[in-house]
């Protein structure tokens, strides 16, 4: 029998650049608790909404993250936009879907690279990030902007695709679903892979459900949970099923995220075919009187968006609950019982945003 | 489970010219519409002052006496609110990306002066329509006080 001693793990840490800190009571190499830390980086910018003009916002709002921007852009314009009642042209839901998707696989292939960096597999690294690569040029010939879009706003979108960007997205599509095909290969077979990641970290469905666990992370459990199900945007016009697995370790976070990027290609191909043509965007009138509150799948899972107006053109107030602050609890329960060698990507399997928990 | 099986990708890999390139050796090519920096014209400014007032980050500094416009180039965020609030369309947003620097950066942009009083050329009435252009600025430049006095 050891003695306990307590390891602090970051906010800098080698295999997670996120300022989280983790204070870890250990004996015998193996985790007995983690007491979780946050607070390194608050920025405020829920604060700012009650000084910046609420079309203004959008822009601060979609700073909330470096990683699913256009989600939070998103998940603002549609919670202002239910406080006022504007109804968005179905061509702005459409092209609000197929950047949404893109950037859901832009962090999923992010996440991949990183995950498979956590368990020192450096040349996987290297390959998911290069087909992230080609998903961030999409973005930037469509929308101008390679992580941060800045095309929503409050009553549709700025900017439209023409036939030509269609099918330089349907071309790309192609490249990357091959490419993601080649890797996959790796990444659900190989020994280095399957040695570092199954059977690590199990949570049980009923766990996942009783810590409120969301996203990948709650679907990789078995918790058929996805907000995208209810329709929001143009994803009730789309078809799809959410990606589950049952097994509840950190290969099936693998699995399910991976998955999701082939259903992210799908729904773009099916949203590309069915987009109507028409209007942009809604002129917007009066200010935001009331409250109302919109949930929206992240990549990281579900974020919650509120807002508050008082009939101003400043919002009184602007709350944002993120998918990562959901899963912490989860991380915790994991990480006990778990070996020290471990944490690293236990860690990283949740796919943490500290950044946007903090805001 | 299987082993090696990476080896086609990494095999492959050794034949292909890199993905990478030599930046900033080799210049890049934005695509057209990528959100680089902001450009004016600066001759058709009227100085109304809407860019700075919406400006999410502040960036955007008018003095109307003098005609100037100044952007802070390290606050700007590229989002472009400017160039759609402008009414007179002289701001643009065109690809390029600021380089990075140990200060922060302030551009500033003078109006000609043959450009300062467009209204007063015309000799038939040149008090008026003097006026009238400040007018709309003057509102603007109100409002920015208000609102500068509420944040405060
Ligand atoms: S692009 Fe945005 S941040 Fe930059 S000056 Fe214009 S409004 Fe301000
Ligand atoms: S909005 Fe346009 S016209 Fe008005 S001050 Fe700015 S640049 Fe000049």
């Amino acid at each position: 029998m050891g003695k306990k001693s307590v390891i602090p793990f970051g906010p800098q840490h080698p295999v997670l650049p996120e300022p989280i800190h983790l204070d870890l009571v250990v004996e015998d190499e193996v985790v007995e608790e983690a007491i979780p830390n946050i607070g390194f980086i608050h920025r405020g910018l829920e604060g700012l909404a009650e000084k910046k003009d609420f079309n203004e916002m959008v822009y601060v709002a979609e700073r909330t993250c470096g990683i699913c921007s256009f989600g939070h852009g998103m998940g603002y314009c549609e919670a202002v936009e239910k406080l006022m009642n504007v109804e968005v042209p179905e061509r702005a839901k459409y092209l609000r879907t197929i950047w949404m998707e893109f950037s859901r696989m832009h962090s999923h292939l992010l996440w991949l690279g990183l995950t498979a960096d956590a368990f020192g597999f450096e040349s996987l690294f290297y390959e998911c990030w290069r087909i992230r690569e080609w998903v961030l040029d999409i973005m930037e010939k469509t929308t101008g902007g390679r992580i941060i879009f800045s095309v929503n706003q409050v009553g549709g979108v700025h900017r439209d695709l023409d036939e030509d960007q269609i099918r330089f997205m349907k071309g790309e599509l192609d490249r990357i679903e091959r490419d993601l095909k080649n890797c996959e290969k790796t990444l659900f077979e190989d020994a280095t892979v399957q040695k570092r990641t199954r059977g690590i970290g199990v949570l049980s469905k009923q766990q996942i459900h009783d810590l409120g666990a969301v996203g990948p992370f709650a679907r990789a459990s078995g918790l058929k949970y996805d907000m995208r199900m209810t329709g929001y945007e143009a994803y009730g016009n789309l078809d799809f099923e959410p990606v589950i697995s049952d097994e509840g370790d950190c290969y099936a976070r693998i699995l399910v995220r991976t998955k999701e990027i082939y259903q992210s290609i799908r729904l773009i191909r099916q949203a590309l075919d069915q987009m109507p043509a028409g209007e942009l965007s809604v002129p917007v009138k009066g200010m935001p009187k009331g409250e109302a509150m919109v949930r929206v799948e992240q990549p990281r899972g579900e974020a919650v968006y509120y807002v508050n107006g008082e009939n101003t053109r400043f919002l009184n107030r602007f709350r944002i609950r993120t998918p990562t602050f959901a899963n912490l609890p989860g991380l915790c329960q994991m990480l006990q019982g778990a070996n020290y060698a471990d944490v690293g990507i236990l860690v990283v399997s949740i796919d943490p945003c500290i950044s946007c928990t903090e805001r | 489970m299987g082993i090696m099986t990476f080896r086609n990708t990494m095999l492959a890999n050794l034949f292909k010219k890199p993905v990478t390139t030599k930046y900033p050796a080799e210049p890049i090519d934005y695509p057209e519409g990528s959100r680089g920096h902001i450009e004016i014209e600066i001759e058709k400014c009227i100085s109304c002052m809407l860019c700075a007032k919406n400006c999410p980050s502040g960036a955007i500094t008018v003095d109307r006496k003098e005609g100037s416009w100044e952007i802070n180039r390290m606050d700007c965020i590229q989002c472009g609110y400017c160039t759609m609030k402008c009414p007179k369309k002289c701001l643009h947003i065109v690809p390029g990306y600021t380089a990075p620097d140990g200060v922060k950066q302030v551009d500033r942009f003078v109006r000609p002066p043959e450009t300062m009083k467009p209204a007063a050329k015309p000799a038939a009435a040149p008090k008026p329509a003097e006026e009238k252009k400040p007018e709309a600025a003057q509102k603007a430049a109100d409002a920015v006080k208000t609102e500068e006095t509420k944040q405060n």
